[in-house]
């Protein structure tokens, strides 16, 4: 017999809806690609300081919405390393590599696959490879993460 | 105001999702990128779940407004270029070693704990330096 579906797939999936039911308000209403990076990107370096309201309470809602659903949740723990190192290195990759791409995970991923867009699938599938090798080496070659 | 209404139930809707998906725990994130591990599928469910709604979304874009005034994006060109694979490899690197992107990274500094805090101003560091190594990069290896 099998199993039945692995309640974190569902809560996944459920979780994905909301994900995306976002980016269609943000697009539909305001004109905008909901892309983090983007989103951050242009306030950091200032390219998008005409819209920084917008963007700040943007990034307000992503911030305080999961506050609320905390008891909706197994265990609020995002089981994240305590290397101080690791984390810095990453934070700069992450940082440096999406806005070198114009687009992360939400803006090419979400946004870009769901219009087939050429740009966000190939950064998709570059993204991925990348993280699947990091996983590899400092995992299973290095065993830090 | 109505701007800015929307941007936040759709900044709301993201981090919500972002939360009950799970996409913020550092494991399940690693632990789809893990195929040589123990693999786990929940990302997929995730991607998924939110390129339905986009998918419907565009849908509505050709020929119309958005809501609240203004236009559409322009979208670019479909063009693979040297920023795109080079930025798209370098952020994977970074998701890979710490289980986190752009917009977990932002939903979780409620509750993921200091180390949330500083992936977050090292990201924040990293994208303040990007347009001068443009510059340099462009200068030591011009972009076609």
């Amino acid at each position: 017999m099998m199993n039945s579906i692995p309640i974190d797939w569902i809560w996944g999936l459920v979780g994905g809806l909301l994900i995306g039911t976002g980016g269609a308000v943000y697009l539909l209403a305001n004109g905008r690609i909901m892309g983090a990076s983007g989103i951050l990107g242009g306030l950091v370096d200032r390219t998008g300081w005409d819209t920084w309201k917008e963007r700040v309470v943007f990034l307000l809602g992503v911030f305080l919405l999961p506050i609320p659903l905390y008891p909706l949740y197994r265990e609020v723990d995002t089981h994240v390393t305590g290397n101080w190192a690791v984390l810095i290195a990453a934070g700069l990759l992450v940082g440096i590599g999406t806005r070198f791409a114009n687009g992360c995970t939400s803006g090419h991923g979400v946004c870009g696959i769901s219009r087939f867009s050429l740009r966000g699938i190939v950064a998709t599938v570059f993204y991925i490879i990348a993280g699947g090798v990091a996983v590899i080496i400092f995992r299973h070659l290095l065993g830090i993460v | 105001m109505q701007r800015l209404f929307y941007a936040f139930v759709a900044g709301g809707l993201f981090g919500a999702g972002l939360f009950v998906s799970g996409m913020t725990d550092t494991t399940k994130v690693q632990g789809w990128l893990d195929v040589f591990g123990d693999w786990d599928p929940t990302l997929a469910f995730v991607m998924g779940g939110a390129i339905i709604p986009m998918f419907i979304a565009w849908r509505f874009v050709p020929g119309r407004k958005p809501l609240v005034g203004g236009d559409f994006p322009k979208l670019p060109r479909p063009e693979v270029n040297r920023d795109l694979v080079l930025g798209s490899t370098l952020f994977g690197f970074g998701w890979g070693l710490a289980g986190l992107c752009p917009g977990p990274s932002v939903a979780s500094l409620s509750y993921g704990g200091v180390g949330h805090w500083v992936f977050f101003a090292a990201m924040m560091a990293g994208m303040a330096i990007t347009p001068a190594l443009r510059v340099s990069l462009d200068r030591a290896v011009p972009a076609e």
